[in-house]
């Protein structure tokens, strides 16, 4: 039997979210400072605090904002985020401390010795009122035309503490260019509250570090290096900074009124991929808890919307599957039996936003990209070829939108590279945010739509496909497949209900390793490249599994330095936390318990599909029996399966 | 030069390496109870006990420790430590290897003014000086197991990076802003090590305390706020400069002393302190009642007081770093509000809303740059309102 092993990567591999607070780069003025002192009820011991007449005891060093908390007692806040390290300088969530003449920030004062704290005096809501009142006067811009209208922190502060007029003004103009030079983000700082969040989600929870605070005084401002638009720095697209952002001011780069004018235009047809992601998120924006998929009823809701036809991209994640598969074969055929040098480990593709990263941070190690495209990519390619082919659809007349968790699928498909079918191969990237909202514009009440399937030829995908969409997936989906075509067993027979355990899981780093036990006959699907398995007899598989950029960086860090991680054959990487269920395309707020909810959506559904692995699903077997019938990793797969990438370094945007 | 109420101005009365050796003949906490028994309160104006602070820092248990110069000396109307590092810097540097004797540092480091880099070559020359002398470096002359030395980093130039925790932060190479407090930088500062930031002038009273005694200290100045202090004096007088008074003296003394009688109002504490008007002469400059990190500034009757305001809450505006609501943008309301005043704009309400919005910066701002900024338009409006209302045509 096959021996797996999960250690922990390196000492560093944070629990959830990506946070952690030993390696974080942010300043320690943008962090509380947390006493520590070990585990609940360990050396440090507990300590009393008294909040509003009740008392609770807590463990030493915890903030007064989380006793709050514990206690059910609701203090309002604004720079504060469960993903990010406590800061205190938004001061909205100020608190009397009995015997302290100052007001305390709830969210960065650690209770060390027994406090009373008083959460509502007059003195603390005239300073709350006030603070409101100062982020009002350098807010700029109407509720009405704004995209966070209704779903805005400081619109509900605003509400929650009465704010009546503009009791210290309000900008007239704007003071401040749109930067919409992304195709991902867009900057309004004429909205901007001066949070710091997107701050601190770049600097720490993502470790890119393009944000920061320049000038100072009354001209402080969120800006990059020197002053750039985005598009012109090394931003990665993720769009984390969007979904912590608390106003307007960041917002992805909205394409809903070109996929509408598609639409509504008789001579285009419009077909649409969408994600696993967003249909385990868009429930959110329909009022449902996180954690309830939508896919059937989506697909129906999509219909109505005037989409011509409703894909499943789980079908190109499953190509990809059988792409980059093939290609990690070939490496290690390369490596094993020619001997010849090759880039290991061979690091996962699918993510825009980590392959930027890449590009930017670790250049050299681009030859260890797998060079096949993203699930998305793959199926703009495969539309505007195959698809157009057997509909008997002028490419041109057809127009690929993409459904996406993500705002660097937007820039992804934008790259210049990506134009294989002889046609820009994705029109346009949709976010799970931009869909809800062309949804709501049709007048569709989402949750209470009739379930339908797929549209054919590709049908339902497996669930192998879906789980691409929480951290780990694809690498499951990725040894689900090569387990079976190389040993010739069921997955089955090594984990219970071909669910690998090892690589799921918030874990920031995963690693996990698979002896190979005994090797099988070469199905016909690779009969082309290979002549049999026996070099990989009794091999042990060593996979590592990261997600968020952060970890993404220790990773990258330990491979440099010869670390336990440089041994790897294969290594999935995500640029969001959570992976794609947390992308920065997904509904806003974003939490841990949120993403983790999302993901059990994705997990449940893997486990109802009648068909959970790639290389089993029945349209892609027929892709490459009709039309890349020499099979994977072949001159034409390569040609619109596969891509290329740009060692950018620091200096080229 | 700095002119003294009594002939020779105390710090020409010791000797260098005289407050040194004392303080190595005695235990590390003999060194601290002589420093609390003195009384001194920080001289950079907050006025925290420094036996306190050092005693705590002392407590500390840390493998490595630092004392910290704050010589980024930027309070509008002080300039007592530029000379004080000019004329006696064998003082301070003293003052910081007796510190760092007190708490177990080995590493003192100056945060230099980026104004006062023209200071620095000399600076230099007396540190070099004092390592020949055996006052600093590895073992220090008449201690067994002593060693320390101190370097000099310059600032960057911005205010609020005289706030402690701005200045570590700056040390480290980071956006000078200050941090949350708890905890303080005698348990987490510099590099995360118990750290003891004090002002330049503290330093070098440290030295005559411990050459002089701490009864000669505590014996001077009031009962809260014990022995002699540097002041900064400018405006309107006939003799400003850097004098050495006594804690407690009286507002109108002082005048006299600087020939600024005739006043009609002073600014103690800088554009964060107070403004008190020419009936209240008779208050003490002190901790218990107008406090001073040395700056004193004069209005004769010419001075019009709006401007005088706007003047304060121009540089504070300039000088907020930005982090926290209510100073970055609160300062800014209140600079527009007087410009609505000069206008004859602004209304008798707003202006009594600018007020409460003054108190709520004192209350919650995240450290003493907001909480202080709003002083002086505060006691501006109390005691000048009338001068500031019915502008305009």
């Amino acid at each position: 039997m096959a021996e797996t092993k999960k250690t922990k990567a390196t000492k560093a591999a944070s629990t959830t979210g990506g946070v952690d607070t030993a390696s974080n780069r942010a300043p320690k003025s943008q962090k509380a400072h947390v006493v520590n002192v070990g585990d609940e009820g360990g050396i440090g011991g507990k300590v009393s605090v008294t909040i509003d007449g009740k008392e609770i005891k807590v463990p030493l060093g915890t903030t007064i904002l989380k006793a709050a908390e514990q206690m059910g007692i609701k203090i309002p806040t604004l720079c504060a985020h469960q993903d990010l390290c406590a800061a205190g300088l938004c001061r909205v969530c100020v608190v009397e401390v009995e015997g302290q003449y100052r007001l305390q920030a709830s969210c960065a004062y650690p209770v060390t010795s027994p406090i009373k704290v008083h959460t509502h005096t007059r003195k603390v809501r005239k300073a709350r009122r006030h603070i409101i009142d100062l982020m009002l006067r350098n807010h700029y811009g109407e509720c009405y035309a704004c995209v966070r209208n209704n779903n805005c922190e400081l619109q509900t502060l605003a509400k929650e503490y009465g704010v009546d007029f503009f009791r210290f003004g309000r900008p007239a103009e704007p003071m401040f260019d749109i930067d919409s030079s992304s195709h991902s983000v867009i900057r309004d700082m004429n909205k901007c509250v001066l949070c710091r969040r997107c701050v601190r989600t770049c600097i720490d929870l993502q470790e890119v570090g393009v944000l920061e605070a320049i000038n100072k005084g009354e001209d402080t401002e969120i800006g990059t290096f020197a002053d750039k638009p985005l598009a012109d720095v090394v931003c990665i697209n993720c769009g984390q900074c969007i979904n912590r952002c608390p106003t307007g001011a960041l917002r992805a780069n909205d394409p809903t009124d070109d996929v509408w004018n598609a639409i509504d235009d008789p001579t285009k047809h419009v077909v649409i991929q969408t994600a696993p992601a967003p249909r385990a998120a868009i429930g959110e924006c329909f009022g449902l808890p996180a954690g309830n998929p939508l896919t059937f009823e989506m697909n129906t809701a999509l219909r109505q919307c005037g989409f011509d036809k409703v894909f499943d991209t789980n079908f190109t994640a499953d190509l990809t599957i059988i792409e980059e598969g093939t290609e990690l074969i070939q490496r290690l055929y390369t490596a094993l039996v020619a001997k010849k040098p090759v880039a290991l480990p061979q690091f996962t593709s699918c993510s825009p936003g980590w392959v930027k990263y890449l590009e930017h941070f670790y250049p050299e190690y681009v030859p260890n990209l797998s060079s096949a495209k993203s699930p998305q990519q793959m199926f703009g390619a495969v539309i505007k070829t195959y698809y157009a082919q057997k509909a008997g659809i002028d490419p041109k007349d057809i127009v690929t939108v993409a459904l996406m968790p993500c705002s660097a699928k937007k820039y992804e498909c934008n790259r210049p590279e990506m134009t294989d079918s002889g046609f820009k191969d994705v029109d346009y990237g949709l976010t799970t945010r931009e869909l809800a909202k062309m949804i709501k514009e049709a007048g569709i009440d989402l949750p209470a739509c009739d379930k339908s399937d797929f549209d054919d030829p590709f049908g339902t995908a497996t669930g192998s496909g879906v789980i691409f969409g929480a951290t780990g997936g694809v690498m499951e989906a990725a040894l689900r497949t090569v387990i079976e075509l190389v040993c010739g067993i069921k997955v089955e027979d090594i984990f219970e209900h071909a669910d690998i355990i090892p690589v799921r899981g918030m874990e920031g780093v995963k690693y996990a390793e698979i002896k190979i036990p005994k090797v099988g006959p070469v199905p016909p699907i690779l009969s082309g490249l290979i002549k049999d398995w026996k070099w990989l007899d009794g091999v042990t598989v060593k996979v590592a599994v990261a997600h968020g950029t952060a970890n993404a960086k220790k990773v990258m860090e330990n491979i440099k330095a010869g670390g336990q991680l440089a041994g790897c054959h294969f290594i999935e990487f995500m640029g969001c936390p959570g992976g794609c269920i947390g992308g920065g395309g997904q509904p806003i707020p974003t939490s841990p318990a949120i993403r983790e909810a999302r993901a059990r959506a994705i997990y449940a559904e893997d486990s109802a599909y009648p068909v959970r692995k790639s290389h089993e699903n029945p349209a892609v077997l027929e892709l490459y029996t009709n039309f890349f019938t020499e099979g994977p990793c072949s001159h034409k797969s390569h040609k619109l399966l596969h891509t290329h990438y740009t060692k950018r370094g620091k200096y080229i945007a | 030069m700095i002119k003294s109420y009594h002939e020779p101005l105390t710090f020409d009365q010791i000797k260098a390496g005289e407050g040194l050796k004392a303080a190595l003949k005695m235990t590390r906490s003999e060194v601290i109870k002589a420093i609390s028994d003195s009384g001194m309160r920080g001289r950079g104006g907050a006025g925290f006990p420094t036996g306190v602070k050092w005693n705590l820092c002392a407590a500390a248990a840390a493998p490595e420790k630092f004392v910290v110069c704050n010589a980024d000396e930027g309070e509008p109307g002080t300039f007592k430590d530029r000379v004080l590092l000019a004329e006696y810097s064998d003082k301070v540097f003293e003052g910081m290897t007796i510190a760092g004797y007190a708490i177990g540092a080995k590493e003192g480091i100056i945060y230099l003014r980026a104004e006062y880099m023209y200071l620095r070559a000399e600076l230099e020359a007396a540190l070099a000086k004092r390592r020949e002398d055996k006052l600093l470096g590895d073992k220090i002359k008449g201690a067994k197991e002593f060693s320390f030395d101190i370097r000099i980093q310059m600032g960057s130039g911005a205010y609020v990076c005289g706030e402690e925790t701005a200045l570590i932060e700056s040390l480290e190479g980071h956006r000078g802003e200050p941090r949350n407090r708890p905890p303080f930088p005698v348990d987490t500062g510099f590099k995360g090590c118990p750290t003891s930031v004090n002002n330049v002038e503290t330093f070098a009273w440290a030295t005559c305390i411990l050459a002089k005694g701490p009864k000669w200290f505590k014996e001077l100045g009031t009962e809260k706020s014990a022995g002699l202090k540097l002041f900064s004096v400018s405006g309107d007088c006939d003799q400003p400069g850097i004098y050495e008074f006594p804690m407690g003296i009286t507002v109108a003394d002082l005048l006299v002393a600087v020939g600024g009688e005739g006043a009609k109002a002073v600014q103690i504490g800088g554009a964060s302190g107070h403004c008190v008007p020419y009936w209240e002469f008779d208050r003490k400059i002190c901790f218990e009642d107008v406090a001073t990190g040395g700056s004193i500034i004069v209005f004769d009757f010419d001075r019009d007081m709006l401007e005088v305001a706007m003047n304060f809450m121009e540089f504070f505006c300039e000088e907020s770093c930005g982090q926290c609501t209510p100073c970055r943008d609160g300062n800014s309301a209140i600079l527009e509000g007087l410009e609505m005043l000069e206008e004859g704009v602004c209304s008798q309400s707003y202006l009594k809303e600018l007020c409460e919005l003054g108190e709520t910066m004192q209350l919650a701002s995240k450290c003493g740059l907001g909480q202080s900024s709003p002083n002086a338009f505060l006691s501006i409006v109390k005691n000048f309102k009338d001068e500031l209302l019915g502008r305009g045509e």
